[in-house]
């Protein structure tokens, strides 16, 4: 027990947390500070809008749109803005890191769980573990290994610790096999993890 | 502050475990804490670097032993009750005793909504010119602040290479101390994994952090 947050404390002090954030709610609208309908419509938002497809349309757009990948890797928050009405409005500082055959980038906050959340939702349970926070800054190879993947012995591995307000999106590298795809089609294949680097995007035999 | 929420390079904590097709929340009290934060964040009675600070100021044992949104609801009654927006005998009774205080804007309504899922903006105009450039090799400090700061401890007191300029930015480690947001230049700075973690580390793997430019000498 103890190595994965969310399965701490559930059972006997699962409905004690419920009851004491039901209180909490329940104060903050009383005292007129919130409106309950709006907390409703964030939960929602997370749960049905914001989340790592964004993410996946801009890597899309980038394979296939030379001009569009240079303006994402020289500023992402600006290229992404000239999509906006696709995407939706993202966040500032954001950059994206380019994998290529030689270097492979990895993501972690060391620190708490920043997260560029505008393009891929909010953070996964792991991404916020004690175990991916201690070790991805030391032992990545081993921590992609937890994720079945396994690089070549010379591919460089960078490691971005978010420690300021600037979030990184990886660009993974585009699978062989997809010329011709549409970026819709493209899109299937870039998981949530192959955006942060702990995973690759998927091979186009899995979603043919 | 030297506080346990500073992992980066600590053993012991096991395998990652992804889960497939995770869900936004486990549990809905998760969803209502993760709103009750965006919400009140809006009230500006504290800023993004007050509340980790305060995450960072939970017990060594109660850290460790609640899961992320426990820590951000520990978080929340700690910050609104030191702001007297909401009162210990509130909590204990768990509904409203007396009336809110009136808030510097009205209640967080749902046309609030929109502008708290995106990421605020921390850019500020330089006070000073920057004082190192892209390829610099400097070393971070070997500092040691009792209160918030964004140098983690794995990253103090090495050589590395300045990679990239982002600008000044509000200075985390001011403002959580109440000091004002002190903007400073922002670097990301490189480091060979052997610098960080001696001889025996990975020799194709390189670390980078975001460093203010107080966390910085030349090398």
């Amino acid at each position: 027990m103890a190595k994965h947050d969310h399965d701490h404390n559930e059972g006997s002090n699962l409905s004690e947390m419920d009851l004491r954030v039901r209180a909490l709610e329940t104060i903050l609208v009383e005292k007129g500070y919130i409106e309950t309908a709006a907390l409703d419509r964030i939960v929602e938002l997370y749960e049905t809008k914001i989340g790592p497809h964004i993410g996946a349309q801009v890597i899309a757009k980038a394979w296939s749109d030379p001009s569009f990948r240079q303006s994402l890797l020289a500023d992402a928050s600006n290229a992404v803005a000239t999509i906006a009405q696709q995407v939706g409005r993202v966040g500032e500082h954001l950059i994206a890191i380019e994998n290529t055959p030689q270097l492979h980038n990895m993501v972690v906050c060391t620190l708490c769980s920043c997260y560029p959340t505008d393009v891929l939702g909010l953070p996964p349970t792991w991404y916020k573990s004690f175990a991916y926070r201690s070790r991805a800054v030391k032992e990545p190879r081993a921590v992609l290994a937890d994720f079945g993947v396994t690089l070549p012995a010379e591919t460089e591995i960078r490691v971005w610790d978010s420690t300021a307000e600037t979030r990184y999106l990886v660009v993974p590298m585009r699978p062989a096999g997809t010329e011709g795809w549409s970026e819709a089609r493209l899109a299937t294949l870039i998981t949530r993890d192959s955006m942060i680097g702990t995973g690759l995007p998927k091979n186009p035999s899995e979603v043919a | 502050m030297d506080g346990v929420h500073d992992m980066g390079g600590m053993d012991g904590f096991g395998k990652v475990e992804p889960e497939p097709n995770e869900p936004a929340f486990h549990h809905r009290w998760e969803g209502r804490v993760l709103a009750m934060s965006r919400a009140i964040g809006v009230f500006r009675a504290w800023t993004i670097d007050t509340s980790r600070y305060a995450i960072e100021l939970l017990s060594p044992s109660v850290y460790l032993a609640s899961s992320y949104y426990e820590r951000w609801f520990l978080r929340n009654v700690r910050l609104l009750t030191e702001r007297g927006l909401i009162d210990a005998d509130e909590i204990e009774a768990g509904r409203a005793l007396r009336p809110g205080k009136s808030l510097n804007r009205g209640r967080f309504t749902l046309q609030d909504v929109e502008s708290v899922t995106r990421r605020g903006f921390y850019g500020r105009p330089a006070q000073v010119p920057a004082r190192f450039k892209i390829g610099d090799r400097v070393r971070t400090k070997n500092i040691h602040p009792t209160t918030h700061t964004r140098l983690p401890r794995y990253a103090r007191g090495h050589v590395g290479v300045v990679e990239r300029l982002h600008g000044a930015h509000v200075f985390p480690d001011s403002v959580a101390a109440g000091q004002g947001e002190d903007p400073q230049w922002l670097y990301t700075v490189r480091f060979d994994a052997q610098e960080l973690w001696g001889a025996e580390a990975d020799p194709k793997l390189k670390v980078s952090i975001e460093a203010f430019e107080p966390y910085l000498e030349h090398a």
